[in-house]
C-alpha cells in the first residue's frame, strides 16, 4: 500500500519558484495574496510559465510591480485589471467568464453531456432491439417442432 | 440517413485537421495588444539625448508616426535599425523612439554610430513606461495617430514586409483625417 502511495506521488509535482527575489511583506496576508497572484498570472514574455516562476526581466519587472500594489492594499481584481490592460486577456491562467471564454467553462460539461446522451441512446436501441426478439414459438412452429422431432425418434 | 452517419468520423477528421493544420501556421508568441484604439498612456520621462529635457505624451502627437522601442542589449533592435533609417530618410515617416531599460551613454553611441531615425527619444531607464504600454519584448513597433492614439502594434524585426503593413496603416490614418 505504501509502495503505491509512493508511486502515486511521483506523478505529481509542485511548481518550484524557480526565482530568487526577496520580498518583504507588511504581513503574512500580503504574502499569499502576492504569491497566488504570481501563481495565476502567466508571465508575457515566456507563455508557459507564470510569473512566480518565470526568471525573464519582464517577469522580474511584473512582480516588483504587484509586490507595490500587494503591500498598497489594491484589491486582487484591481491588480489583474492593471495586467489585463497592458497585457490583454491572456495573462490570465484563469480566464474570466465572457462571452469568448464561455466554451472554456462550459465546454467540458457539454461534451460529458452530448457523451452522455449518446450512451443512452445506444443502450436504448439495443433494448429495444432485444425485446423485439421474442424465443417463444406460436402455434405453428410449436407443432413443426413436434413433429420433426417424433420423425428423429422413429429412425 | 444511416449511412450518413457512418461518415460523421470522416467529417470530424477533416475538420480537426484544418484547424489544427490553421494552428501550425499562428505565431504563439503574437499578442493582441490591450491598447489599440486607446491613448499612449501618460508619462513623465528624460529625453535621452539631453537629459534636462522631459517629454510627455502630448509630445507624440501631431501626426501620424512610429513609435519604435529598441535597446543596446537587444540584438534583434540592431536588425531592424536599417529598415528604421530608410524609413525615417527616405519615406519622410516620423519615428519617436523609447530606449527602453538601457544605459544612456551605450544607446547615445549606438546613434552615432548607426545613425538616427529618431525625432525623438524617450529615455526609459526603469521600463515604466514600457510596463505601461504592455512591452514585453523589445523592439516593438506601435503605429500612432496625429492624436498620440495606438492603432497598430508589431512585436519583433521591422523588416521590409512588416514596413508595408505599417505603410498601409499609416496611409489609412492620414487619408481618415482628411476626410
Amino acid at each position: 500500500m505504501r509502495s503505491i502511495i509512493v508511486v502515486c506521488m511521483l506523478f505529481f509535482s509542485f511548481a518550484a519558484n524557480a526565482t530568487i527575489d526577496t520580498y518583504e511583506f507588511k504581513d503574512d496576508a500580503n504574502r499569499e495574496r502576492f504569491q497566488q497572484l504570481t501563481n495565476e498570472l502567466r508571465c508575457p514574455k515566456c507563455q508557459n510559465q507564470n510569473l512566480a516562476g518565470s526568471n525573464s526581466p519582464i517577469a522580474s519587472d511584473l512582480r516588483r510591480e504587484i509586490h507595490r500594489m500587494v503591500e498598497e492594499g489594491k484589491q486582487d481584481a484591481e491588480i489583474t485589471d492593471y495586467m489585463v490592460t497592458r497585457y490583454g486577456e491572456f495573462v490570465l491562467y484563469r480566464p474570466r467568464m465572457s462571452a469568448s471564454t464561455w466554451i472554456l467553462w462550459y465546454g467540458p460539461f457539454v461534451l460529458v453531456a452530448i457523451g452522455f446522451a449518446i450512451v443512452l441512446l445506444i443502450t436504448r436501441k439495443r433494448k429495444r432491439v432485444n425485446e423485439k426478439q421474442d424465443d417463444s414459438l406460436n402455434d405453428a412452429d410449436k407443432t413443426r417442432l413436434a413433429t420433426l422431432l417424433d420423425k428423429g425418434k422413429a429412425e | 440517413m444511416r449511412r450518413f452517419i457512418l461518415f460523421i468520423p470522416l467529417i470530424i477528421f477533416v475538420v480537426m485537421g484544418a484547424l489544427f493544420w490553421k494552428g501550425l501556421g499562428l505565431n504563439p508568441t503574437e499578442l493582441p495588444s490591450a491598447l489599440i484604439d486607446k491613448p499612449v498612456p501618460d508619462f513623465s520621462l528624460p529625453a535621452l539625448v539631453d537629459d534636462t529635457q522631459r517629454l510627455t505624451q502630448n509630445d507624440l502627437k501631431g501626426k501620424p508616426a512610429l513609435l519604435n522601442v529598441w535597446a543596446t542589449w537587444c540584438p534583434t533592435c540592431k536588425q531592424e535599425h536599417a529598415q528604421l533609417n530608410k524609413i525615417a530618410r527616405e519615406e519622410g515617416v516620423t519615428i519617436y523612439g523609447i530606449n527602453y531599460k538601457d544605459e544612456r551613454g551605450a544607446a547615445k553611441e549606438w546613434l552615432r554610430r548607426y545613425r538616427n531615425p529618431y525625432v525623438l527619444n524617450i529615455f526609459d531607464e526603469q521600463g515604466s513606461l514600457g510596463l505601461d504600454l504592455g512591452v514585453y519584448g523589445a523592439p516593438e513597433t506601435y503605429v500612432l495617430d496625429a492624436n498620440g492614439v495606438i492603432r497598430y502594434k508589431h512585436v519583433g524585426a521591422v523588416d521590409e514586409k512588416v514596413w508595408l503593413k505599417l505603410q498601409t496603416i499609416l496611409q489609412q490614418i492620414s487619408t481618415e483625417s482628411q476626410g
